[in-house]
């Protein structure tokens, strides 16, 4: 964030008035609810509500502290991995076949770590160099040794079922802070390394990140079973099944005059949106106090002005690396969540352009720097990712209207369609960086 | 000394000829990149989807001169659509200048709005890639698909091991030598070549001396444009075209920049094959090699790969993480802004 953009001399202008664009958005989805159906237009509110926390995190690190994070994705999808390594339940036969090889491995790494550590602080020049060498040749021989028997063991138990360790099998609502935990302690390594260097080079190395953090989940089957996906991950809210088949359930459809499967699914939807609410909620007012309190005021100070803030005594480059940590945390919670919704957790379905560009452009559109910006970003932009879909299905309908019935042109337009989405998402992010670059709801 | 003469062409065959290709093609695309931060100051994240832009135009000008009938003999026809595939691209990226980075250029605005800007124009660009091509594997080199094929080689040596030679992977060393020998030349030698150093180097200086700005900015799209298109077409032809590994490509292309020094057309080269040498170097299973190499009884057992192929993107990463912990300048003493 450039000094000369964000001054706060504007006053926002009429329609900027936060209610009546949070009335617009519920509008909207209250449109969707009339015109289309309920069921679709309480999917995108869930979808909305995870948006607008990966948002706020977002928001936590380019609006407060102008950080450009292009590794949300990552930190999303190790949030999902947690929601997986909690509430999955374990899986004993795999933990006796190769638990004692994956703690080994893990106990390598540590002495790996500790050898290098020593090396480094004991010794100089040329045998420093020789000993980190040596530690780390011995510490991958002896690494391979025990790991990949381990994992090949763990891998052959049961592969169509299982085939990997499984989880704690605890609630997976702790997942959802074991996401914030997992994603936070990434954001910390990456961080010590990325931080302090020239904003461009943070987006390349988190971009990067991204990308081994989900080659790891992908191909670590012992850990998360990669793209065979995880599917059946319990649930913090009642089956529609269970409610369909319940007599008081059906009965209070009926005295209701709906039907038990619209009502059950309508219930669970709710549910989950209660949920995702409470956490919502939480995280805008801890936002808030934080934004508002002197650490927020620091963080901004530090933004706008970095010299003069460093000249104050603020250390710019540790308050960046809070930044980045607290935001990516938030990530990590908002995938949990969303692998929670789904009950399945697909690695190949992390793709950037979703997971990190799309919440860039949330955050862009809302209004870098303030939270309820941020959030309306995260309902609006997931609203237009979702309808504009339609819009495109309904172009390739009128233009091949023209075309015969089965025309290569026409199955092609239909299979364009999806496609008009990130086109459409790029637009809004460049006219929004050149007409409205504070956003819908400025900072103030 | 058989052995060991077997060992090297297997070496050759997986691990230098695979490098020095896939190298010279992440170099050209390195390259763009760098004259971009060098005269623009910003990490141009839409150059992948540009390459993919640029090599969807050549495929769609390779099928139309295919259905005439066109050939090149042993070559493939992409590379006589290649210069009308430039022209596309080159319109397109100076069409982007224009309509999105002239505005925030002259509202001198601060780097990273310019690295969002084109986080909007590669979603745009990725997006008119997949309608007007979709999503899948194109193959679309045509022509003859080896210089040397493995079975040729054995019988004409009377080694155990054959040396494959395919013909994209020629062309793209030759391309790619004219291109960057033709660049480098460019930038010594010409007016042009020298006022976009002195820009890069010292822009108030520059423009003091009477160079236009805008002028040098026109010139460094047109360039970018055509390394785009040329390593874009040139990676596709050796290893098939498919969108979202252009997208891909925008790690080890920034690491390379970075790793040769962001902002100095050599270091791009240099890191671009040092880059691709680590990916193939550290992703081969040597197990054959040490077969011939190993003592007589001497059985290896695993493959003796140090990095799964799936973690070829961490070896970018690392390099990348190592350049910025040890020498953040990269290796050519590139600018740090």
């Amino acid at each position: 964030m450039s000094a000369p953009t964000s001054t706060h001399a504007h006053a926002p202008a009429a329609w900027q008035n936060p209610w009546l664009l949070f009335g617009i958005m519920a509008a909207l989805l209250l449109l969707t609810g009339f015109g289309q159906s309920w069921i679709l237009a309480l999917t995108i509110l869930q979808l909305c509500m995870i948006s607008a926390i990966m948002t706020l995190g977002v928001n936590v690190q380019w609006g407060y502290a102008g950080l450009f994070n292009a590794g949300t994705m990552g930190f999303v999808a190790l949030g999902g991995m947690a929601a997986v390594l909690a509430a999955y339940p374990p899986v004993p036969e795999a933990w006796s076949a190769g638990g004692t090889g994956i703690a080994l491995s893990a106990l390598v790494i540590v002495g790996i770590v500790a050898g290098v550590v020593i090396a480094r602080r004991q010794l100089t020049g040329l045998a420093r160099l020789l000993a980190t060498l040596a530690v780390l040749v011995l510490g991958y021989v002896l690494f391979g040794q025990v790991f990949g028997p381990a994992t090949d063991a763990i891998e052959a138990v049961n592969p169509a079922q299982t085939g990997f360790l499984g989880g704690a099998g605890v609630r997976i609502l702790l997942g959802w802070a074991l996401g914030g935990v997992l994603a936070a302690g990434a954001a910390w390594i990456i961080g010590k390394i990325a931080i302090g260097l020239r904003s461009d080079y943070l987006a390349i190395a988190t971009l990067g990140i991204a990308e081994i953090i989900l080659a790891v989940i992908k191909n670590e089957d012992w850990l998360t079973r990669g793209v065979k996906n995880v599917t059946g991950l319990p649930r913090p809210v009642p089956y529609e099944v269970d409610l369909q088949t319940d007599p008081g359930f059906i009965d209070l459809a009926a005295s209701w005059g709906v039907e038990p499967n619209f009502l059950a699914s309508v219930t669970v939807k709710l549910a989950f949106i209660g949920l995702f609410a409470i956490v919502l909620v939480t995280l805008v007012y801890l936002a808030e106090k934080a934004l508002h309190s002197p650490w927020g005021r620091m963080m901004r100070a530090i933004r706008d002005r970095p010299d003069a803030a460093a000249a104050m005594g603020k250390d710019v480059k540790r308050r960046h690396l809070q930044a980045f940590i607290i935001g990516s945390a938030i990530c990590g919670i908002a995938g949990a969540m969303l692998v929670t919704v789904d009950g399945q957790f697909t690695p190949g379905s992390y793709q950037p352009l979703r997971f990190t560009f799309l919440v860039l452009v949330m955050v862009v559109v809302g209004g870098s720097g303030n939270n309820f910006g941020s959030v309306l970003g995260g309902f609006l932009i997931w609203f237009v990712w979702v309808q504009s879909e339609t819009l495109g299905f309904a172009i390739a309908d009128l233009a091949s209207t023209v075309l015969a019935e089965e025309s290569a042109l026409r199955a092609h337009l239909n299979e364009a369609a999806v496609h008009l989405r990130p086109v459409l998402m790029g637009l809004i992010l460049v006219l929004a960086l050149r007409f409205a670059p504070r956003g819908l709801i400025p900072e103030r | 000394m058989i052995d060991i003469a077997n060992a090297f062409i297997l070496l050759s065959n997986f691990v230098l000829i695979p490098a020095v290709t896939y190298g010279a093609q992440l170099a050209l695309g390195a390259l763009g990149i760098t004259l971009i931060y060098a005269i623009l100051r910003f990490a141009n994240f839409a150059h992948g989807d540009t390459m993919a832009f640029g090599t969807m135009v050549a495929i769609f000008l390779t099928w139309g001169m295919q259905a005439l009938g066109w050939s090149l003999g042993g070559l493939p026809v992409a590379l006589l659509s290649l210069p009308f595939a430039i022209l596309a691209t080159v319109a397109l990226v100076i069409g982007t200048d224009k309509l999105v980075y002239k505005y925030f250029r002259e509202k001198r605005v601060d780097p990273v709005i310019f690295v969002m800007a084109s986080v909007g124009v590669m979603f745009m660009m990725n997006g008119l890639v997949r309608i007007f091509i979709g999503t899948g594997d194109i193959n679309f080199a045509d022509g003859s698909r080896f210089l040397i094929r493995a079975r040729e080689f054995r019988d004409m040596t009377g080694l155990d091991e054959g040396l494959a030679l395919r013909t994209a992977q020629v062309i793209t060393i030759v391309v790619a030598v004219a291109v960057m020998a033709g660049l480098f030349w460019f930038l010594q030698k010409t007016r042009t070549g020298k006022s976009m150093r002195a820009f890069s180097d010292n822009e108030d200086l520059a423009l003091l001396s009477g160079i236009k700005p805008e002028r040098v900015v026109m010139v460094t799209w047109i360039i970018a444009g055509a390394l785009a298109t040329i390593a874009g077409v040139l990676y596709g032809l050796d290893k098939g075209f498919r969108p979202f590994t252009y997208f891909q490509l925008l790690l080890p292309m920034f690491a390379a920049a970075i790793l040769g020094g962001i902002g100095q057309p050599i270091g791009a080269v240099v890191g671009g094959f040092v880059i691709a040498f680590s990916e193939v170097g550290l992703t081969y299973a040597y197990r054959r090699v040490l077969d011939y190499l190993g003592p007589e009884a001497w059985e290896p057992d695993g493959l003796y790969q140090l990095l799964e192929t799936e973690y070829k993107f961490a070896v970018s990463f690392l390099l990348l993480v190592i350049v910025l912990l040890v020498r953040p300048t990269g290796i050519f003493r590139g600018r740090i802004v």
